[in-house]
């Protein structure tokens, strides 16, 4: 169940606890409760979190290999992205690609770089969470979680961040290592005089 | 103040006739307008002085909605559910008809500094998503002593916050700063821009009623649409003035801007800026999600790109004279609007001789943190060619850029947080036309 706006089997509890046994988070003013909200079920926390972390925090169970996903992205991909990835101008950008080119991150040159997942994207683990999220776009949420693996390990392997013969689960896709994470900084403009 | 009509002529017939002071300018509206008068009811006649209304206007030249000759001699319409708008009013965003697409907001079109929920900007990734208030929650889990999930009702009970806020997307001005062409209007140099007065429930009180862990530095923020858009927030903002609203303008949220419940987090980017919100997860570090890492991330020239780049960054646009407008010599409001992310806009500079000299202009009160302010500098134009330019300084003492300042230190490849002086250029046959290379 993707999108579980309504579990009837959880009771409707207002939570009556004193004030003061949590931490107070608002500054100054102790932390006040309203006894509002209804305390939710482990099992309803469980089915709306589908989010995952770049330490692999979240990856569900299951495998896909580089082969597997092959076959789903040709079938339930490639419409819009391009059979290799190339993508389809204006709407589709690619998002396979090592043009050695653009191997120099440097996009701010040239706007017209494709940037793509092999020489952008910071964490592998964002591409299964994005495509467990929002693909296929037409038909969100109908990938299982393996299918999911097999196109992340589809797009890794081409865009060369894995060997073409790889299989990724939990631990594997949580243990690759993008090309460019280095590249990311924190934003440093603070306003006042100055560009930044 | 100037009478559009020639006092002479009026004061000639007033003389004659001794008509009243509205009379009078109907009817020489009236003889000036044949057209006008050659459409008003047959009962009026040559001696009607109600034949039209007193608008001092020539009469129109091209067709327009059909209204009566005299509208002072029929009923109107009656009492409606919904009004809407006057069929003479044309504003309208620029829906490009994709679910992925965004559609710009009329800034040519609106005054004051409210957008009109109807006109706010959109801009989402996998459409609108039609969502039922009896079953939509928001779940707040994570990092927290209790998790627990809040109804609609749930959130109108706590001590509620009203605020007028701007939301603009971070993408706002990427083709005219990358591309600047003159047949550009204020809709499509920063329509991407809206300003509401919010009603919601502050999030720290909610992360006060979850009872949130001291370990807890990001929150991830997650919407209820097919991509189920999610950003990871900085539990400084959460606790600051963050808020869950449900309110725009007066009314609940229209769908397109997140109804039930968006996030709103004043002065970021508006993608952080969840609509359709349905979940809160408290965390010790970002999610690094598609859209704070593939995207809305900013390419600088050192070959690194600028991640969580929240803040807007002081800007302003001058909405008229812009184009496609044609101006004719005299006096003209120069007007436009300005906005920082980081608090007050504490002076808007205009100036209407191509940079050469500054003045300031006035600024419309309440100037309201974070939020649209309205600024307008009376300017009377001798027909000379000219460029017109606003440069918004905010009260952190930031001063909007140039765009060649900004291509030194992002290069044209930056691809989010676009705020360059803008510039008007007033040919001398008064057509106005956009001049982004500033």
């Amino acid at each position: 169940m993707r999108h579980p706006c309504c579990l009837g089997a959880v009771s409707a509890v207002l939570v009556l606890a004193a004030c003061g046994d949590g931490p107070a988070m608002s500054g100054a003013e102790p932390a006040r409760r309203y006894g509002l909200g209804r305390t939710a079920a482990q099992e309803e926390i469980t089915a709306r979190n589908v989010a995952v972390g770049p330490g692999g925090e979240g990856l569900p169970a299951g495998s896909g290999s580089v082969a597997e996903g092959a076959m789903i992205y040709a079938r339930k991909c490639a419409s819009c992205h391009g059979t290799k990835g190339e993508g389809i101008a204006p709407a589709y950008p690619a998002i396979v690609g090592r043009d050695p080119g653009t191997e120099h991150f440097a996009f701010s040159k040239d706007w017209k770089a494709p940037r793509t997942i092999g020489n952008y994207w910071p964490y592998a683990t964002t591409v299964f969470d994005y495509v467990r999220r929002a693909m296929p776009h037409a038909a969100p949420g109908s990938l299982t979680d393996n299918e999911v693996y097999a196109v992340t390990a589809w797009l890794l392997a081409a865009n060369q961040v894995i060997a073409a013969d790889a299989r990724l689960d939990a631990k594997s896709l949580a243990a690759v290592k993008m090309p460019y994470q280095g590249r990311f900084v924190p934003d440093n403009r603070r306003g006042g005089r100055g560009l930044k | 103040m100037t009478d559009p009509i020639d006092r002479g002529s009026l004061d000639d017939q007033a003389g004659e006739a001794g008509l009243t002071r509205r009379e009078l300018i109907a009817g020489a509206v009236g003889a000036l307008g044949g057209a006008v008068l050659a459409a008003r009811p047959a009962q009026a006649g040559g001696q009607s002085t109600r034949s039209v209304q007193p608008t001092g206007q020539a009469p129109p030249v091209t067709a327009g909605p059909a209204v009566p000759g005299d509208p002072t001699r029929l009923l109107g319409t009656p009492t409606s559910a919904v009004g809407v708008r006057s069929p003479f009013v044309g504003a309208v965003r620029t829906p490009v008809g994709e679910v992925t697409g965004v559609s710009y907001a009329p800034l040519q079109d609106l005054t004051g500094t409210i957008t009109p929920a109807d006109l706010h900007f959109e801009r989402h990734h996998a459409g609108v998503p039609a969502l039922d208030p009896e079953r939509h929650t928001l779940l707040v889990h994570g990092l927290v002593e209790r998790a627990l999930e809040f109804s609609l009702n749930d959130l109108k009970r706590f001590p509620q916050v009203t605020r007028a806020c701007f939301v603009e997307c971070s993408g706002n001005g990427r083709s005219p700063f990358r591309e600047p062409k003159p047949e550009t209007t204020p809709q499509k140099v920063a329509g991407m821009l809206s300003n509401s007065e919010w009603t919601g429930t502050p999030l720290r009180l909610l992360l006060d009623e979850v009872g949130a862990r001291p370990q807890a530095k990001w929150i991830l923020a997650e919407g209820n649409d097919a991509c189920l858009l999610a950003r990871s927030i900085p539990m400084e903002k959460a606790l600051n003035d963050a808020l869950v609203v449900w309110a725009q303008n007066g009314e609940p949220l229209r769908p397109e801007q997140g109804y039930p419940m968006r996030l709103l987090l004043p002065g970021w980017e508006g993608n952080t800026n969840v609509k359709w919100l349905r979940r809160l997860e408290l965390g010790v570090r970002p999610w690094m999600t598609r859209w704070e890492t593939a995207k809305y991330t900013d390419p600088l020239p050192d070959s690194t790109s600028r991640q969580f780049s929240f803040e807007m960054d002081a800007k302003s646009v001058i909405t008229a004279p812009a184009y496609p407008q044609v101006i004719t010599k005299g006096w003209w409001p120069v007007s436009g609007v300005a906005w920082s992310g980081r608090g007050r806009i504490a002076r808007v500079d205009v100036s209407t001789d191509a940079g050469a000299t500054w003045r300031a202009a006035k600024l419309q009160a309440p100037v309201l943190s974070k939020a649209l302010v309205r600024f307008t500098h009376q300017w009377e134009w001798d027909g000379r060619e000219t460029i017109l330019f606003s440069r918004a300084t905010d009260e952190t003492g930031y001063v909007q850029p140039t765009r060649k300042a900004l291509l030194a230190v992002r290069g044209i490849g930056t691809d989010y947080h676009f705020n360059p002086i803008y510039g008007w250029t007033v040919k001398a046959d008064g057509r106005v036309f956009f001049q982004g290379d500033t």
